[in-house]
């Protein structure tokens, strides 16, 4: 079977891959492109850890097929600190000790920034909805909460 | 020692790795021309394959297919790492036609890509001559034995008579509880990276223990170990499935041997709850008999849990019940069911989670039973040394904890009686219990080496599975060096290293620290005969009794002047690296003069929905007597995440096991329940100033697994309160709770 020739857009650079139809884009990003910042937790949607930004919405990239980002934009946390300067999402994290072995870190991050370009004041209720489907084993979530509220005061300028 | 560093909540030296998607886990090594494999797992739990069309061979892509019938007869050599089961031996892979269990690897296939392996994989048909497995403890044909002797746990101890005690006790509980079999889960699937290069072979391995990884493999394939290298500089969590070396591991080199290709195999999400241990299911008893006024008269403990058929795996399930209260009349006994099922193996906390479940429940049932106060309860039965062994405790702070703990939760406000307190129309609960677990430490080496520009790197075999390795053992040597921690470069997670003992039982702080340290001391004594030997040196000729390390500086004891830095003394040797290896041991001394361990006290508060059953935690606080916190940041958050894995235990983890096969029916994040970022209130974390002089020159006890002890029978006790409801089994499920 012929792989497919798929351009496509990642962290604002053109780029482009050839694969397999049923190679998810979780794969292609990780196995093609070498952006191994999303993680695979469980590929079946349920853990988060693939968490990318597609044309700007929250995607689980183990359920989004290579073929499908032809044309499109891609967003990877590899794509969020602006060269050394780390995100506000990313410093919050650090100072707030919200990440153990770091494997969700990255989705969470992922779907933390989409959460806040939606709404930049979330209370802390829509927060843990927002990232209810992000699952951590380490580090006991609270911690995530309290980064992601204090990056959004941050960033609103309060 | 100048403790500049040790102490300070630093953030996480590899934290800005992980934030940017930069830190690189097992499975993110790819090798150039490198090929894919999948585990096809057996579907019957008990039988032998009686046939494997090969059809699928010739599926496009496909290198190979490898089962027993064409694989070659491994080694096997004769292995076990401490972390092993001392009774029985490992499970064979692909090396004959038994299915031992549900899910164990039948067939491997390996092809140029991953969705060619994995098509290949489903289009695989194997038949089966299959019978009824034995998956249950509860099942009438499973029989309890006594574990086979292995020197680490006394399967029956016995000190007076508490049998007699209990029947002639004032007030007494006894009780049974069933709690569920566990799977860690962490959320990086087990992955090894495979590549040969002539014999030998390199593993990019996610691994809690790469000595014995390297070892295992070694084994296995009938190596010399110097030829095996294990990578891994980052686990993302683990909690105790990456201590053992698993069939994938042998699977993954294996394939990569006969298609001359390096293979990556990853175990997919369902893969990881049948192959790669679990916490076992336990049955217990517990009856206690008590004065009217509260002191304990009989502690009878009676616990059994889950093994397989081929091995016998023991944890510490009746070990805190020996020591914990002062009582005169004890009897703890251990049991095992062998089942067709896999190993199990440590799940963090093992042993004492499960069984301090059983006891902390027990003393909660007694204190309502005498009218007394739960925390005044366990007061009035504090012991003055550990009565099993009549050692002194190298320090104990159990009732710090519960002071420092019952004030800032407000525990004086809870008002007894159960079912008394509300919010609206919920029911409102306060539980307390109380963690503990062993302060262990393996020996451990680690290498020192000093470099002419002043910077230090340190190495040691130690895995960090994100309880903070890199930065607290950073923190170590900047402090016994003097120099700051942005002068030290810490190196971790690779076999080549000076071996460390597992990433596990939370030692890792005492064990690879304390070898740290030593090693940045024996650097030390050579960088001062390097500057003895130099005529041009302020401390020529001088010895070591004469002179003195301040803030990375050698100068005459006392004396005024700042002395030599690291660098120049290095640089005046010529630049050449001063490097020493060292490892380290508990004196044996030590083992027999104290009884060590970290303890705590869990308090919680739980809701209960009366209308539909659903108890959720809405707070909690756990304090703890662990010796000395090197970073308060990190350890905090260490606990955090120790005390939502008891949640976890208590309210949802459950891996339920068809009967009729074994089959794992929720192996999947959908429906094996955590709990996620909506389940987890405000919880608090203290520690009691703790200085233990004993247990280890870092004066750490480890934090990993004492968080999570305790919180599920704090839980528990929370749930009664709430409803006046005693729920034996974990987890506790609405169903347990309707019409409350
Ligand atoms: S890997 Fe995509 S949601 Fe888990
Ligand atoms: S930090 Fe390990 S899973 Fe979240």
């Amino acid at each position: 079977m012929a792989k497919h020739h798929v351009t496509t857009t990642v962290n604002g650079d053109p780029v482009e891959y050839l694969c397999e139809s049923e190679q998810t884009l979780l794969d292609c990003l990780r196995d093609e492109l070498d952006l191994v910042g999303a993680k695979e937790g469980c590929s079946s949607g349920d853990c988060g850890a693939c968490s990318v930004l597609l044309d700007g919405r929250l995607v689980c990239s183990c359920l989004v097929l290579g073929v499908e980002a032809e044309g499109r934009s891609v967003e990877t946390i590899e794509g969020m600190a602006q060269g050394d300067e780390l995100h506000p999402l990313q410093r919050k994290f650090l100072e707030h000790a919200a990440l153990q072995c770091g494997i969700c870190t990255p989705g969470i991050l992922v779907a933390a920034k989409a959460l806040l370009a939606k709404n930049p004041d979330p209370t802390e209720t829509q927060v843990r909805y927002w990232l209810a489907g992000n699952l951590c084993r380490c580090t006991g979530y609270d911690k995530i909460v309290r980064a992601v509220m204090d990056a959004a005061a941050e960033m609103r300028g309060a | 020692m100048n403790p500049q560093a040790i102490g300070k909540p630093l953030t996480r030296i590899d934290g800005r790795a992980k934030v940017t998607g930069a830190a690189r886990y097992a499975a993110e090594f790819n090798q150039p021309n490198q090929a894919y494999a999948v585990i096809v797992s057996s579907t019957i739990g008990l039988g032998r394959i009686t046939g494997i069309d090969p059809a699928a061979e010739h599926l496009p892509g496909v290198l190979a297919i490898i089962s027993h019938l064409n694989a070659p007869r491994l080694p096997y050599n004769p292995h076990k790492g401490g972390i092993d089961p001392s009774y029985g031996e490992r499970l064979h892979v692909l090396q004959d036609d038994q299915v031992r269990f549900y899910g164990q690897p039948v067939a491997l296939v390996v092809a140029d890509t991953l969705v060619r392996a994995e098509r290949a994989a489903a289009a695989l048909r194997i038949t089966y001559d299959a019978q009824h497995p034995i998956v249950g403890p509860r099942d009438k044909q499973a029989k309890p034995i006594a574990p086979e002797a292995d020197g680490r746990l006394e399967a029956d101890n016995v000190r007076g008579d508490p049998e007699a005690a209990l029947a002639s006790a004032a007030v007494a509980v006894d009780i049974t509880s069933d709690i569920a079999r566990q799977n860690h889960h962490p959320m990086e699937p087990h992955a090894t990276i495979a590549a040969w290069d002539g014999d030998r072979l390199t593993l990019w391995s996610k691994s809690q223990f790469v000595a014995n990884e390297q070892e295992e493999i070694a084994a296995v394939f009938g190596m010399a170990p110097e030829n095996v290298q294990v990578i891994c500089p980052f686990v993302g969590g683990a909690f105790g499935t990456s201590l053992r070396t698993w069939p994938h591991v042998t699977l993954a080199a294996l394939a990569a041997r006969q298609v001359g290709r390096p293979v990556k195999l990853a175990l997919t999400r369902r893969q990881m709850s049948f192959t790669t241990g679990h916490r076992p299911r336990t049955l217990q008893r517990m009856a206690l008999g008590a004065t009217r006024d509260g002191r304990l008269t009989s502690i009878i403990h009676e616990g059994t849990g889950e093994t397989s058929r081929y091995e016998q795996f023991i944890e510490s399930l009746t070990s805190g019940t020996d020591f914990m209260y002062s009582c005169p009349n004890v009897r703890t006994r251990y049991r095992l069911v062998p089942l067709d099922t896999g190993t199990p193996t440590y799940m963090r906390g093992p042993g004492e989670a499960s069984g301090m479940y059983a006891l902390e429940t027990a003393l909660d049932e007694l204190a309502y039973k005498l009218g007394i106060d739960p925390i005044e309860l366990r007061r009035r039965n504090e012991p003055r040394i550990d009565e099993s062994t009549n050692r002194p405790f190298s320090s104990r702070s159990l009732m710090a904890c519960y002071d420092i703990g019952a004030e800032r939760f407000g525990w004086a406000k809870r008002t007894p009686e159960p079912q008394s307190m509300r919010d609206g129309r919920l029911l409102i609960g306060m539980g307390t219990a109380t963690a503990t677990y062993p302060a262990m430490q393996f020996p451990a080496s680690a290498r020192a080496r000093l470099l002419a520009d002043g910077t230090a790197e340190i190495e040691s075999a130690a895995s960090d599975m994100g309880p903070g390795t890199y930065t607290s053992m950073t923190q170590v040597a900047a402090d016994t060096l003097g120099i700051p921690v942005g002068r030290v470069r810490f190196s971790l997670g690779n076999s080549d290293f000076p071996p460390a003992p597992p990433h596990g039982g939370s030692q890792t702080m005492a064990a690879v620290g304390s070898a740290i340290r030593a090693a940045c001391l024996a650097v030390q004594d050579l960088l001062v005969e390097r500057a003895a030997a130099n005529p041009r040196s302020p401390a020529h000729n001088m010895g070591k009794e004469a002179l003195e390390w301040v803030d990375g500086h050698l100068r005459r004891k006392g004396g005024a002047a700042s002395g030599q830095s690291y660098a120049e003394i290095v640089g005046a040797a010529g630049g050449v690296p001063v490097e020493a290896t060292v490892s380290v041991a508990r004196d044996p001394e030590i083992d027999n003069k104290y009884s060590m361990h970290a303890f705590g006290a869990v308090f919680v508060e739980v809701s209960v929905d009366p209308d539909v059953g659903i108890a959720r935690v809405r707070r909690a606080l756990g304090a703890y007597g662990a010796g000395r916190i090197v970073n308060p940041r990190l350890a905090r958050s260490q606990c955090l995440g120790g005390m939502i894995g008891g949640i976890g235990m208590a309210l949802m983890e459950h891996t339920s096991l068809d009967a009729r096969d074994g089959r794992p029916v929720n192996a999947h994040m959908a429906e094996y329940l955590l709990p996620v970022n909506l389940d987890i209130p405000d919880l608090d974390v203290l520690f009691v100033d703790e200085v233990d002089p004993h247990v280890n020159p870092l004066g750490v006890k480890g934090l990993g697994e004492v968080s999570l002890v305790g919180m599920a029978p704090a839980i528990a006790n929370a749930v009664f309160h709430a409803t006046g409801r005693r729920i034996h089994e974990l987890p506790i499920r609405i169903e347990h709770l309707l019409g409350v």
